[in-house]
């Protein structure tokens, strides 16, 4: 009975390291197919990422320079570490009734986590989390974003 | 080509014998002129030998890990290990306060000077062998364990705690499986009746012992393979090493040269390991032969001998490479209990097996 065991234990062990040798085998052998680096420099230009990345917050504008930002603040509201900041302004409508609008939307960058919150917070997904990951500056202020383009305001039918 | 077939390594060395033997009238000081000589010709090996395998453990491990492995520093990288040569020179050879200095600066030392020893019965190619020294397989078994030595003063100098437990571990590591790197070696021993490395080359002229000797040698063969890996402290039994629990064990506290020799010498000893596991059980230098088929082995013999040791001996150091890039890493009690449960009573009645094999004359 002992003898069993013990030649059954031998016998699932070498299977078991042979396996794990003919995987790393077939990696070594066929290496040209299955190495996974990314040599980033230098494939700048065909480099893609993964969907769910997250780089950065963006605000996308239309071909008419119109966003979809009501700077109604959930998404200042829902950052934990107080990365964005709306500044707003009353707008004057045609009709003579005064209506809130963003005048600066602030992203500060160095101050972002990459959570995700704020576009999960928008109700009328103005912001959207970008691919880019190049950040890098030699000064700090460059990291503080204006969002909004000069110009820009919102999109017709957005409440 | 006739005459370039014709030299052979051995009357090289005997013209060389000779002409300093007639220029030199003192003979005590021809032969230590040989000796330097010799040793010169085997650094000049071993140096780039290094750089090859440091190079291709790179590799290996990268194309393991579905990485490139180094590929900026020269053509596929392979000026990588000359750069970091040139760290390693550059850089401080600290020795901390509080080490025992003399002991702290001898040990990278003897663990060179302790495999270099060991290079010296190995046939390297036809009549291309150093020593011909009539106990060779008992030489290389008894100095390669002379290594730990080296190790244990490194380890115990270091006034480093890390440095201590590598040292100790290693200790048990490599006195348990001496024993079965000596049983492994027994079975070859028992089949040629000869301890001298030359006369098992030409036992194997009829074919290599591992298909000769059939299922026993191949099994001390694997035994043999295992435990040798586990006396160089490569992992998976690089406990003396430990990089994840011991930063790097006995060697923590050396940098540049120091910490370079201690490199020079884990690779040379995966080389050694290697040639003689290729020796014994894939018959060295000797071209592939089947029993008496003497057209078959003639074309066999065209290829270089040399080509055929060094192609063996790289074969097994690439497995013993592969082993460190799958195999997950041992505990210290599952090391011992791999060796004193299962290699140990394995090889034990495997030497028995072997045993009446040859009294039987049950092999090829």
């Amino acid at each position: 009975m002992f003898l069993t065991e013990y030649f059954r234990t031998v016998y699932k062990g070498v299977r078991s390291l042979l396996t794990g040798m003919k995987t790393t085998g077939y990696y070594f052998t066929h290496a040209r197919k299955e190495i996974k680096t990314e040599e980033y420099p230098d494939n700048r230009a065909t480099l893609t990422m993964f969907d769910r990345f997250k780089g950065e917050v963006v605000m996308p504008h239309d071909e008419n320079n119109e966003h979809r930002c009501t700077g109604c603040q959930a998404c200042e509201i829902a950052c934990p570490n107080g990365t964005i900041k709306i500044i707003t302004k009353q707008e004057p409508q045609p009709d003579g009734k005064k209506k809130k609008a963003i005048d600066t939307f602030v992203y500060h960058l160095e101050l972002c986590t990459m959570c995700n919150l704020c576009v999960v917070a928008c109700p009328s997904d103005a912001i959207k989390m970008a691919q880019t990951f190049e950040h890098s500056v030699y000064d700090k202020k460059q990291l503080k974003k204006v969002l909004n383009k000069p110009g820009s305001k919102i999109m017709e039918g957005v409440e | 080509m006739n005459i370039l077939l014709t030299i052979s390594f051995s009357s090289i060395a005997s013209g060389i014998h000779h002409w300093l033997v007639s220029t030199i009238p003192n003979e005590l000081l021809a032969k230590s002129i040989e000796m330097v000589i010799v040793g010169i010709c085997l650094l000049l090996f071993l140096v780039p030998l290094c750089f090859i395998l440091g190079y291709m453990e790179r590799k290996v491990a990268g194309f393991m890990q579905m990485r490139y492995g180094p590929n900026r520093v020269g053509p596929y990288g392979s000026l990588q290990i000359v750069a970091d040569t040139v760290k390693l020179v550059m850089k401080e050879g600290l020795t901390p306060t509080g080490s025992d200095k003399f002991l702290f600066n001898l040990a990278p030392v003897i663990m060179v000077v302790t495999c270099m020893l060991v290079l010296a019965p190995i046939a390297f190619a036809k009549d291309f062998q150093i020593w011909d020294i009539n106990i060779g397989v008992l030489y290389v078994s008894a100095i390669s364990s002379l290594a730990v030595i080296g190790i244990l003063m490194a380890g115990w100098s270091s006034y480093n705690k890390y440095s201590l437990l590598g040292a100790m571990r290693s200790g048990a590591q490599i006195v348990s499986y001496e024993l079965s790197v000596g049983l492994s070696l027994i079975s070859i021993v028992i089949l040629t009746g000869s301890l001298k490395m030359s006369d098992i080359v030409m036992s194997q002229e009829t074919g290599w012992w591992i298909i000769r000797g059939h299922i026993p040698v191949i099994i001390s063969f694997v035994i043999f393979v295992i435990a040798s890996t586990a006396e160089i402290n490569r992992a998976p039994f690089d406990l003396a090493e430990a990089e994840q629990e011991l930063t790097a064990g006995f060697h923590t506290e050396y940098a540049g040269m120091k910490f370079a020799m201690f490199l020079l010498a884990e690779y040379i000893n995966l080389f050694i390991v290697s040639a003689i596991a290729a020796t014994l059980f894939l018959g060295g230098w000797m071209p592939f032969h089947i029993g008496h088929w003497e057209a078959f082995n003639h074309i066999m013999d065209f290829v270089p001998s040399s080509l055929w040791f060094l192609g063996k001996t790289f074969f097994i150091i690439f497995i013993i490479m592969q082993f460190r890039w799958t195999f997950p890493r041992l505990r210290v009690d599952q090391l011992l209990t791999l060796e004193w449960k299962y290699l140990l009573p394995i090889s034990m009645v495997n030497t028995i097996l072997v045993t009446v094999m040859a009294i039987m004359g049950w092999h090829f």
